[in-house]
């Protein structure tokens, strides 16, 4: 009698499937009120705050009735709960949000963006398309991170050595650099630095989806042959992410390092500060540069967004001209607007590398749930870290991870 | 009747995160069916045979299966010894062992694996500067880092074992003793003849106790590992879990291998019971 008890509750409770956010309903479009946006929540925050404020107080200018409420969202992995638990809440939505480019097919997916037009703003196709899914924008790129190749000068001149314009000279000067100065890594690169892979093998013509194709073969080869004893040991770089990659280059315990725009600050706070140039990464044919990743942050509105007009009005102006100029003068980021970056060029030498590299044309991951569940599950690392502690041929690791990415896209 | 309480409690507090978990693992149940972008799909036992299929989880499942039993058994030799050591010790010594041992107990996991994982650091952590091993990375070797990790849930969990059966050698009655040792049996010969068959019920609280904490070990692994070692060497059960329920978004998946966990469990807590009340023993 019992069990039938159980098995009569059992199946009663069955008929029940877990619980999912109403698919439709959500949103409205006041036109006062309070602007509730999110925000990244960056290291050093205050000069972010500062341009933020100037905006707030631009729009309040114009729309009277309206008040913009900040809240800063930490860009650690927590950041995706708060959105989840924005996505499925209504009530607990913002109107507008920053959200890391990389997220976005995720995002898209689960419904939590509303679809934004780009037509008209001042933007490379590239950037067009990593806001874009099924033809769709969910948001305005804001702006975009790109790495390049760091090298200490001061290495260099003692060595006679000249910056590499290929990959087989970046591996040959890296190699030469140990074997003179073993106190140093010849490059520093890491297993787990996806970003500092991938150019490597889209230089190749490889890419994420084809990675057991003889180009992306080529490519991982070129970048795991930096990992090795005379390089870069894997004993010590197969573990790296890419930020302990600059943290290495930045103490000095490196002589070149594939780091962003964005780890100047960091680097000029090391032990190398004034003692480093940075040169676009070269590819394998003499003078190309490799693809690099436009990683970046877009500006998005809610789908659940109660002031939709409000929203759009905001990021048209946080990510409008003025306010991206203002936002690489305090942070440092590169602006997605073709002009505003034309116009920064001119005037800080600094960023030329970075913008050849975006001039010869970036790249981007999968723009699907995918990504994710890739980045997530470390398909890349693995691959890497496999070949460079020889627990696997090129062969077998990227036969492996081209499996797993085709598990991924389902 | 005098268990409805009891039930009043358990039944919220454990049957319904059970019955969600057993609920989820029968769905198609990702992101997108959380906030609502697609519809949920019912997949039977879908999610299960993708499991079972998967190599991946079956290497992962043997790595945590025989990571666990080296786990338990070092934590019941090291427990077991400073038990014994406690029970000589003089006074002073025991104090000072129990206050060691309890401020081991009583820090939080991912504090103590942090700080194992700085004295292990490959180019400042004491370790290192003592053996002079500059920049030996201890978390490249697949056994070398489990090694470490393991040492890390040891000096986590051993405290408990330790006070365990110190408490029920204390509590065994000294005229037992006394009649042994004038029947002219040694030393060690009383620990095996005596000691350890009156203890033997402890003995099975603690064992069942680490098997279930060990199996299910997370947060040493994934704080010292960078969740899971080069390449995911170093990947237990748990972790593997979590990154498929929440890094990946699968929570279907992830919650069929929380089934599965929560079944060999059970399962082995199970055996352990039969195998004491055919030898006799009541718990």
């Amino acid at each position: 009698m019992k069990f039938l008890y159980c098995a009569a509750a059992l199946l009663a409770l069955a008929a029940c499937a877990p619980s999912t956010a109403p698919t439709t309903g959500g949103g409205g479009d006041e036109k006062t009120g309070t602007l509730n946006v999110w925000l990244y929540d960056e290291p050093n925050r205050a000069p972010k705050d500062k341009v933020i404020q100037e905006a707030i107080k631009e729009f309040s200018a114009s729309h009277a009735d309206v008040k913009v409420q900040v809240s800063w969202v930490p860009t650690t992995p927590a950041r995706h709960e708060k959105f989840k638990g924005a996505f499925n809440d209504p009530a607990s939505a913002p109107d507008v949000a920053e959200y890391g480019n990389t997220d976005l097919a995720e995002y898209a997916a689960a419904g939590g963006f509303a679809e934004l037009d780009l037509a008209g703003e001042d933007l490379g196709a590239d950037l067009v398309k990593s806001a874009t899914v099924d033809g769709k924008a969910y948001g305005l790129p804001w702006f975009i991170g790109i790495r390049a190749l760091y090298y200490r000068t001061d290495v260099f001149d003692e060595l006679k050595l000249k910056p590499p314009t290929t990959i087989a000279e970046l591996t040959e000067t890296a190699r030469t650099i140990r074997a003179k100065k073993p106190d140093l890594y010849g490059i520093a690169v890491g297993g787990e630095y996806t970003f500092g892979a991938l150019p490597f093998v889209w230089d190749a013509g490889g890419d994420i989806t084809t990675l057991d194709s003889p180009e992306s073969r080529k490519g991982v080869k070129a970048y795991t042959d930096l990992l090795s004893d005379d390089i870069c040991p894997a004993q010590a770089c197969a573990s790296l992410t890419g930020g302990k990659t600059v943290e290495l280059f930045a103490s000095g315990k490196a002589a070149m390092g594939i780091l962003g725009n964005f780890s100047r600050s960091a680097v000029d706070a090391g032990a190398v500060a004034g003692k480093y140039k940075v040169i676009p990464l070269p590819g394998a044919a003499p003078g190309s540069i490799a693809p690099a990743f436009a990683g970046g942050n877009n500006l998005g509105v809610m789908k659940n967004a109660k002031h939709r007009t409000l929203a759009n009005d905001f990021v048209k102006l946080l990510g409008g001209k003025a306010y991206q100029a203002k936002m690489y003068e305090a942070m440092g980021n590169l602006p997605t607007l073709t002009g505003v970056r034309e116009e920064l060029a001119a005037k800080d030498p600094f960023l030329k590398p970075f913008l050849d590299t975006v001039a010869k044309g970036t790249k981007f991951v999968p723009i699907d749930p995918a990504w994710v569940k890739i980045d997530n599950s470390k398909v890349i690392p693995t691959m890497l870290q496999k070949v460079a502690t020889k627990q696997a041929t090129v062969e077998e690791a990227t036969t492996e991870a081209a499996a797993a990415v085709k598990a991924a896209f389902g | 009747m005098y268990l409805l309480p009891t039930a009043a409690v358990l039944g919220p507090m454990f049957g319904y995160p059970l019955y969600m978990l057993g609920l989820l693992s029968v769905f198609d149940y990702r992101q997108a069916q959380v906030s609502g972008g697609e519809p949920t799909r019912f997949l039977g036992f879908g999610n299960y045979a993708r499991l079972l299929s998967d190599e991946r989880f079956w290497s992962v499942l043997v790595q945590t299966v025989v990571f666990a039993a080296a786990l338990v058994l070092a934590t019941l030799v090291v427990g077991a010894a400073l038990a014994i050591v406690m029970d000589k010790a003089s006074p002073w010594a025991r104090t000072t062992l129990s206050l060691a041992a309890l401020g081991a107990w009583a820090a939080p996991a991912i504090t103590g694996s942090t700080v194992w994982m700085f004295l292990f650091d490959a180019d400042l952590g004491l370790v290192n500067q003592v053996l002079g091993l500059d920049g030996y990375n201890w978390f490249y070797d697949k056994w070398v880092t489990f090694g470490v990790v393991g040492a890390t849930v040891v000096w986590h969990s051993f405290p408990f074992v330790m006070v365990t059966l110190y408490a029920g050698m204390k509590a065994i009655p000294g005229e037992v003793l006394e009649a042994a040792a004038l029947d002219g049996a040694s030393a060690v010969g009383t620990f095996w003849r005596v000691t350890m068959p009156m203890l033997r019920p402890l003995v099975t609280i603690v064992v069942i106790q680490s098997i279930i904490w060990d199996f299910k070990i997370f947060t040493q692994i994934y704080v010292m590992t960078n969740g899971g070692g080069i390449a995911g060497q170093n990947t237990v059960l748990n972790v593997y879990a979590y990154q498929t329920a929440f890094g990946s978004s699968e929570y279907g998946l992830g919650a069929a291998i929380g089934v599965v966990m929560a079944l060999i469990l059970l399962a082995v807590t199970l055996v352990y019971i039969r195998a004491l009340y055919r030898t006799g023993e009541k718990l």
